[in-house]
Formats: structure tokens, C-alpha cells, sequence
């Protein structure tokens, strides 16, 4: 079983604030599905190669230009965000 | 039941308009989904203007496009211009795609009319639908059990005849599983055979976008049409969709794996399954016993590796470029940058999205990278020999797709790690990238059952022409 501070530490990495309730839920929920994935560990994967590529292939590129793009597309991507300011999205003081 | 070829004839000796056509579905739509519940939203607006120009076409007798009024839904997980999409989550509940997937331009290009989008488990993850921020679909056949998950309304509002085909997405069963459970067909492509630009990520690796439809040969004209390269996804392959042609099976070499057949799948879908087995050999088909030793450890690598993609993948919603932000309610008061991550995600994601975000998160932590994420790696290479090592013999592998049948809503919410087993013939497929398709095989307890066929890589013709025979066999029935 995980411990609570476990749980609160992943949560932090993950950037997700849980509630007391959702902590002591998670920390059961998590253990039984991490023993689950703990039934690999009898495996013998010695000498085994991981798999990096779904399909070996030839990756599709595209020539690295600018495209242009119409007014009202980019309003409509500005105006997706939450906060913006004359034009840009507004962020959060990174410094202070 | 109308399906593309009985619309293409429809619309072009002019029995009904285009117009008047995407009338209907929507009405229909309006009428009969407040039970369903398998769209989100629909955009008649976009679509009675489109149906306009198809009138337009028909009326100056130019040439009209392949799918000319087809009537068709989206997973909510796959962007169409000026339409909301939201993943099912309350992160995207107010977000407006601004551009079209390239599946959805391709459908719009061939002239589909998109009728709305489509419920899905929040991000894609569940296999009931149950996990939507806005309420499950209902199963058509059962409106107390569950669709399928993850793309359950797509195969809802197909098989409830809301419209002709659907799209959905598929990384460990999304597209199949809910196909299965709502008595329609449904392809999981190829991995790279279809495009996922504009299509919100789950498990990068892993997904795939693929149809939904009442007959094999209209999955098949779907997938022909969103099929092939695209400069815009870099895992797309030069590849197009060529049909065999013919409905035959004979002297094709079918694998039985017996891990398919084991312990916990259910009776009657056993029964069933080796029953239209038995009829595809009086087909001329060779049926042979098989073995996939290393699926029985798929699931938990499958596990391991959704949950950890997933975790990369969903970092991007943070409350800055779209989507969700704690800001905007303003009894807060000013949150630094790390209150604002936390409260975004904390308030924006739902239980099992926050469940496997942390597990993702967990197994690729410093310390586990190697006891998790890279030995499921590791296994999923044994996991390809197994399957290279089938089709050395054989043309063509058939199974179950689910081991139960619809299941009651509300049944397995309570134990994540029930839900999970759901997937257990899914999930391999999707590991080795390998195509497969769900073909209706009948029912039991009123309840459909699919079965499943896996095909090598690119070897979707060989799918399409064996589930052509299985549908003529089995006569699938669909809802009024």
C-alpha cells in the first residue's frame, strides 16, 4: 500500500489539488491497481529489446514554413484562452 | 435502415433533398437522443448550410461528391471548425475548435454532413461512457446498460439510427468494444494509417481514429475516404486503402487464440462466436488453434502505458491557452502560478482522468521508470514476436472482443480495476499496432455480441472481406 504522503507527493507532480477524501480514496484505488501492475514483475524480460516504434517506418514530414494564417483564426485561437490583454494570453509572473 | 449506397441513390434521383435529409436526421435527433443521450451537441446551423450546397450541386447537375448528404456524428474527442469539443471533460466544456481535424475536412470534402458530436468517456478513458463530465449514453437495445466506452455515443447514435456512420477513436478498445455492445460495425485502422491531427490525445502510441457504421462495406467506403498520409501527423504512412473485392473466405487461414477462450469470457458469447466460427469453415475458411502466450500480461502493460502517455499528454491543460481556469471565478482572489496548476486540474478533471494522470505519473517518477514504463516496453516487444509468429501461419485471428455482455450502469463504477478488465481482448491489438475490426455475430439475452478479427499491418482488406461474409451469415439485426 502507498502511503498518504505518496499520494499527495504524485499529486503535486501531476499538478493536481485533491481534496482529503479524494487523498484516502486515491491511496486505496492506486495500491490495488499498482499490485496489479506489480504481476509483471515475474516476468523474465532479460536480453529483451523495449518497444520504441508502434510500426517501423518512414516518419511523414512536412517542409518546415511558415504558414499563413487568416485573421479570424487567430482571434478565434486568442479568444480560446482564459485571460488575454491586448492581443496575447495573459500568464502568471514567472519571476518575482 | 439507410445506409451511404441507399442515401447516394436517394439524393441523387432526387427522392429527397439534402436538405431536407439532414432535416430529418436532426429532428430525429431532437426527438429520440433525450433518452440515448449519445450526442453532446449538434451543429445544425453548419450542416443545413452544407446540405444547401449539395442541393445547389444537384440542381445545376454538377458533379457531386462520394458521400454527397451522409449523415454522420464525431467522437466529441475530434475537432470540426466553429463546433465545441470537449473530451467529454469539464476542462473543454467551453472550448471551440477553431479548425477541422483532417478526418473531418476529409468527410467534408467528400461531402458527409457532420449532425453533431458525440458522448465519450472524459479524455477517452473508460469503457462505459460512464466517465463523461455530462452524464452516460444508454445502451439502444437496453436503456439501463451501458454502450460500450470509450466512444459509446458514436455506435449509439449509429445503431439508434441518429445517423449513417460515426467516428470514433480507438487505443485500447474504444472503437470495438462499443461497436460490440451496441450491435454495430466498428474498425480500429492500422496504427499510422489514419490521420490524428486535430484529434485530442490519449495514449500517443497507442490511438487511433477509425468508423462506425450498420454494414461492413460502408465502414469500409469511411475508411478508404479518412485513410492514408497526412503532412500534418508524422506517424501517417504513404498507404491507400485498395479493397479486395469478392465476399469469400475460402482456404482463408483463421487463428483461434486459445488465451481468447479461456477462463472469464462469458458463455453465450463463447457460444456464439464458435458457432459463426463453425459456419466460416463450412465457408471454405481453415480454422487452427493458436497461442498468444504474452497476452495474458497485456493488460497490465497496457495499463502502464496508457496511464504514463496519458500523463505526458494531459499536461498541456493548464489553464493558460484554452480550457478551464480557476482565474475566472474571482472569489479566489489572485492564485500564484502553481495554485492556478493545481486548481485548473484539481477542478477541471474528473476522477478516473485524475486516476490515471497520477498513475502515469507514478510509473515514470524517478526510481520506477525502469520496474514500470520500460519493462511493459519490454514485454510489449514479446508480445509482437506472438503475433509475427501467428501470422506466419495463419492469414487472420478471431476472438471475442468483450468477455461480457452490455453490462448495467453503474455496475463496475465503484472498482477502477473492474472497468479495466473489460478490455482484456482489446487492449493487445492496439500494443503491435495491428488493424482489427468488430463484426455483429447476433445476441443473446436481446443483448448484441461482436467478434473480433485481427488482421496484420495494412491488412484491412483482408478484414473487411472476412466480416462481409460473417455479415451475410449472421443478418445482423439493428434497432428501428
Amino acid at each position: 500500500m502507498i502511503s498518504k504522503e505518496e499520494v499527495q507527493h504524485i499529486a503535486k507532480l501531476a499538478r493536481i489539488e485533491l481534496s482529503e477524501e479524494e487523498i484516502q480514496k486515491f491511496q486505496e484505488e492506486l495500491s490495488s491497481i499498482l499490485d496489479y501492475f506489480a504481476t509483471l514483475n515475474a516476468i523474465d524480460v532479460s536480453g529483451i529489446e523495449p518497444m520504441t516504434h508502434s510500426i517501423v517506418t518512414k516518419q511523414t514530414t512536412r517542409q518546415d514554413l511558415v504558414c499563413k494564417t487568416d485573421a479570424a483564426t487567430i482571434q478565434k485561437l486568442i479568444d480560446s484562452a482564459p485571460e488575454t490583454k491586448d492581443g496575447f494570453i495573459r500568464v502568471k509572473a514567472i519571476f518575482s | 435502415m439507410e445506409t451511404i449506397l441507399s442515401i447516394r441513390e436517394k439524393i441523387s434521383k432526387r427522392e429527397i433533398s439534402a436538405k431536407e435529409l439532414a432535416q430529418t436526421y436532426l429532428k430525429k435527433i431532437e426527438e429520440q437522443d433525450k433518452d440515448i443521450h449519445a450526442f453532446l451537441a449538434t451543429a445544425p446551423e453548419i450542416a443545413l448550410k452544407e446540405a444547401e450546397e449539395i442541393d445547389r450541386k444537384i440542381f445545376q447537375k454538377e458533379q457531386l461528391p462520394p458521400l454527397a448528404g451522409v449523415p454522420y456524428s464525431l467522437k466529441d474527442a475530434i475537432c470540426a471548425k466553429g463546433v465545441r469539443c470537449t473530451a467529454g471533460s469539464r476542462m473543454l466544456e467551453q472550448y471551440t475548435a477553431a479548425f477541422d481535424a483532417t478526418v473531418t475536412q476529409r468527410l467534408r470534402q467528400a461531402g458527409a454532413l457532420l449532425m453533431g458530436k458525440t458522448n465519450m468517456d472524459e479524455f477517452g478513458m473508460g469503457a462505459s461512457t460512464e466517465n463523461s463530465a455530462f452524464g452516460p449514453t444508454k445502451n439502444p437495445f437496453d436503456l439501463s446498460r451501458v454502450p460500450g466506452g470509450s466512444s459509446g455515443g458514436s455506435a449509439a447514435s449509429v445503431a439508434a439510427g441518429e445517423c449513417v456512420f460515426s467516428l470514433g477513436e480507438d487505443t485500447g478498445g474504444s472503437i470495438r468494444l462499443p461497436a460490440a455492445f451496441c450491435g454495430v460495425v466498428g474498425l480500429k485502422p492500422t496504427y499510422g494509417a489514419v490521420s490524428r491531427y486535430g484529434v485530442i490525445a490519449l495514449a500517443s502510441s497507442l490511438d487511433q481514429v477509425g468508423p462506425f457504421a450498420n454494414t461492413v462495406e460502408d465502414a469500409e467506403i469511411i475508411f478508404a475516404t479518412i485513410a492514408g498520409r497526412d503532412p500534418f501527423d508524422a506517424t501517417t504512412v504513404d498507404f491507400e486503402y485498395m479493397a479486395e473485392g469478392g465476399i469469400d473466405c475460402h482456404n482463408l487461414r483463421i487463428g483461434i487464440p486459445k488465451e481468447y477462450f479461456a477462463q472469464g469470457l462469458d458463455s453465450q458469447i463463447k457460444d456464439r462466436i464458435v458457432k459463426t466460427l463453425d459456419e466460416l469453415k463450412h465457408e471454405g475458411a481453415q480454422l487452427k488453434e493458436i497461442s498468444l502466450p504474452s497476452v495474458q500480461y497485456a493488460l497490465a502493460v497496457y495499463y502502464i502505458i496508457n496511464t504514463s502517455e496519458a500523463s505526458a499528454n494531459l499536461a498541456r491543460y493548464d489553464g493558460i491557452r484554452y480550457g478551464y481556469s480557476p482565474n475566472k471565478e474571482k472569489q479566489n482572489g489572485e492564485l500564484d502560478l502553481m495554485g492556478q496548476y493545481l486548481q485548473t486540474r484539481g477542478r477541471g478533471f474528473g476522477s478516473e482522468v485524475k486516476r490515471r494522470i497520477m498513475l502515469g505519473t507514478y510509473a515514470l517518477s524517478a526510481g520506477y521508470y525502469d520496474a514500470f514504463y520500460l519493462k511493459a516496453q519490454k514485454i510489449r516487444t514479446l508480445l509482437k514476436h506472438d503475433f509475427e509468429q501467428a501470422f506466419k501461419e495463419v492469414d487472420l485471428i478471431a476472438g471475442p472482443v468483450s468477455p461480457f455482455l452490455p453490462f448495467r450502469i453503474g455496475e463496475k463504477t465503484a472498482d477502477p480495476l473492474s472497468m479495466y478488465l473489460v478490455d482484456v481482448y482489446t487492449v493487445p491489438v492496439n500494443l503491435v499496432a495491428l488493424p482489427a475490426i468488430s463484426v455483429p455475430v447476433g445476441k443473446a439475452q436481446n443483448l448484441p455480441i461482436g467478434m473480433q478479427l485481427i488482421a496484420q499491418h495494412f491488412k484491412e482488406s483482408v478484414l473487411f472481406r472476412t466480416a462481409k461474409v460473417i455479415e451475410r451469415i449472421c443478418n445482423p439485426r439493428m434497432v428501428s
